[in-house]
């Protein structure tokens, strides 16, 4: 892994653009690349953690010398569902805001009430769901259908192991979307928030 | 035909790479057995009389090869000070990581096993399992010493402990792993006939083949060598068809393979070096109709078990409380009625 490369890759784009606009142009498309391999078995969730953490740190760093980025964001938020299992959503996390999102962390252990409230009061656009244990994925319909009852609900997009054993769950729970890696999360708020940054 | 055998002779003449009577089948359930005796699953946990009662029970039910002496995944971390979370509806889960600051890991010592108070109930289970039963083996369950660490540390830090802290890695094997040899060998004198040894960290999904060979695998051979029985390694979902020749070098006996890899590639690759143990997919067989628990499990069968070396199971090591008595019951009847050697249907 090569930090350094990294920020000067990062530099040299940002010439001919704006942070988040090179960003989009070298970081983006680098974690995609790096999460279809991994979806191919050819690199190992240690390295797409470590890409991902390389690529948030980066940005950030630049985006704050460069002081761009700063403006309204389309709201976005993400939860791990009552585990305390973290990394699932670190990748995601690490991958939006490398991408150039602002997204409101919720946490670990997030219970149902806890993460309907916190979406009543913040009113996300998009809400993100990580899972890692088979009842707590269940429990997305809880989640789902409360948000239902105070229109509009935020799109509801989740992932983790259950959902990645299977394919048909996302859509047994009610949510909108299932990204199977941090490269698909990208790809799927893109389309929920029309690429707004 | 060959004469019906009993649990422990047809899962001795698979891993002996020969055929059986039949396919053996590992039902390998934590959770059910607290609805065979209508508790929660707190109150079931909370003593080894019940664990060993829902084991037989389930046994008696459905007839698979095997009793299973774990209570949850998390009673290691539990033994070595970490918090448990209970819940109704799945496994108990661990709590907020016990380090925090990892320099506490150059002074951590490893739990006293027989202090333990909820070691000891996995360890009553597994006496009272050897006391009440006969010719069926008995796993006992150990964290690998190199997947423990996601749990005492969380996965984020544990990851950035392999990739940046070398010294303080190396400490908290050398911890883990006298730990788990301690933890295995007393499982082993209460009664268990093998041990699984859950290493979902070395699988390819986690690290680089090259990452484990350099770390999971070397703890692997280090530890199984100090466990006074055999060792079946899982993976816990977790794909290994890449090291697959490496892991059969650690001295394990069988391996535990994901529903996500060619079942019959892995076979091919295993054969006369280890037993396969797999791979039917836990999360989707919520959903499963009788109908498709046959259909998977002819499949699985057709792909791996020609030749023996094979044992029909889930592909995580622990069976979702959701999954129903009658598909329980629907892969258990396959098994019987396809798994019976010679196999002459799957050729066909």
């Amino acid at each position: 892994m090569d930090r350094v490369g990294a920020r000067e890759t990062l530099m040299a784009a940002a010439e001919s653009a704006d942070v988040l606009g090179a960003s989009e142009q070298v970081v983006t498309p680098a974690l995609e690349h790096i999460g279809d391999d991994w979806e191919r078995g050819s690199v190992s969730l240690a390295q797409l953690y470590m890409a991902g953490r390389i690529a948030e740190q980066t940005v950030m760093e630049v985006l704050s010398q460069d002081g761009s980025g700063e403006g309204e964001a389309p709201q976005i938020a993400i939860a791990v569902l009552e585990d305390q299992h973290a990394l699932g959503k670190r990748l995601v996390l690490s991958a939006l805001r490398s991408s150039g999102h602002a997204v409101t962390d919720y946490g670990l252990g997030v219970t149902v009430p806890r993460l309907v409230q916190r979406c009543q009061e913040d009113k996300p656009r998009v809400l993100l769901i990580s899972t890692l244990m088979l009842p707590a994925a269940l429990h997305v319909r809880d989640v789902v259908d409360q948000l239902a009852l105070s229109a509009p609900r935020p799109v509801v997009l989740v992932g983790g192991a259950p959902f990645r054993l299977d394919p048909e769950l996302w859509r047994e729970v009610g949510a909108d979307a299932v990204g199977r890696n941090s490269a698909e999360a990208i790809e799927l708020v893109d389309r929920f928030t029309g690429g707004a940054r | 035909m060959t004469a019906a055998m009993t649990s422990l002779e047809r899962v001795l003449a698979t891993l002996g790479h020969q055929e059986p009577d039949r396919v053996p089948l590992f039902l390998l359930m934590t959770m059910h057995g607290a609805k065979e005796l209508g508790v929660g699953l707190e109150e079931y946990f909370s003593r080894g009389e019940n664990v060993a009662e829902g084991q037989l029970r389930l046994r008696e039910k459905y007839g698979h090869d095997c009793l299973y002496n774990i209570l949850y995944a998390a009673l290691e971390v539990e033994a070595w000070g970490g918090e448990v979370i209970f819940r109704d509806d799945g496994p108990a889960n661990a709590g907020e990581p016990m380090i925090l600051d990892v320099e506490r890991i150059r002074s951590l010592e490893p739990p006293d096993v027989a202090a333990s108070p909820v070691l000891a109930r996995a360890l009553r289970a597994t006496e009272i399992l050897k006391e009440r039963s006969h010719d069926v083996p008995i796993i006992g369950v150990v964290m690998s010493p190199f997947s423990l660490p996601v749990m005492q540390l969380g996965f984020e830090a544990y990851l950035d402990l392999m990739f940046e802290r070398p010294d303080l890695f190396d400490r908290l094997m050398a911890v883990n792993e006298e730990f788990c040899v301690a933890w295995a060998n007393a499982q082993l004198a209460a009664g268990a006939t093998a041990i699984g040894y859950f290493d979902p960290v070395s699988s390819t999904t986690i690290v680089t083949p090259q990452a484990y060979r350099d770390t999971g695998f070397k703890v692997a051979q280090r530890t199984i060598a100090r466990i006074n029985g055999p060792t079946a390694t899982h993976f816990a979902s977790g794909r290994c068809g890449p090291i697959l020749g490496d892991v059969a070098q650690t001295g394990t006996a069988m391996v535990g393979v994901s529903g996500e890899e060619d079942l019959a590639a892995l076979k091919q690759a295993a054969a006369g070096k280890v037993s396969l143990l797999g791979n039917l997919n836990g999360i989707t067989m919520c959903r499963w109709t009788a109908e498709q628990a046959e259909a998977e499990v002819k499949a699985a069968i057709a792909a791996a078990a020609p030749g023996g070396g094979f044992i029909l199971s889930d592909n995580h090591g622990e069976i979702p409380l959701q999954v129903s008595d009658e598909v329980l019951h629907a892969v258990a009847e396959a098994t019987r009625r396809w798994g019976r050697y010679p196999l002459d249907w799957v050729d066909a």
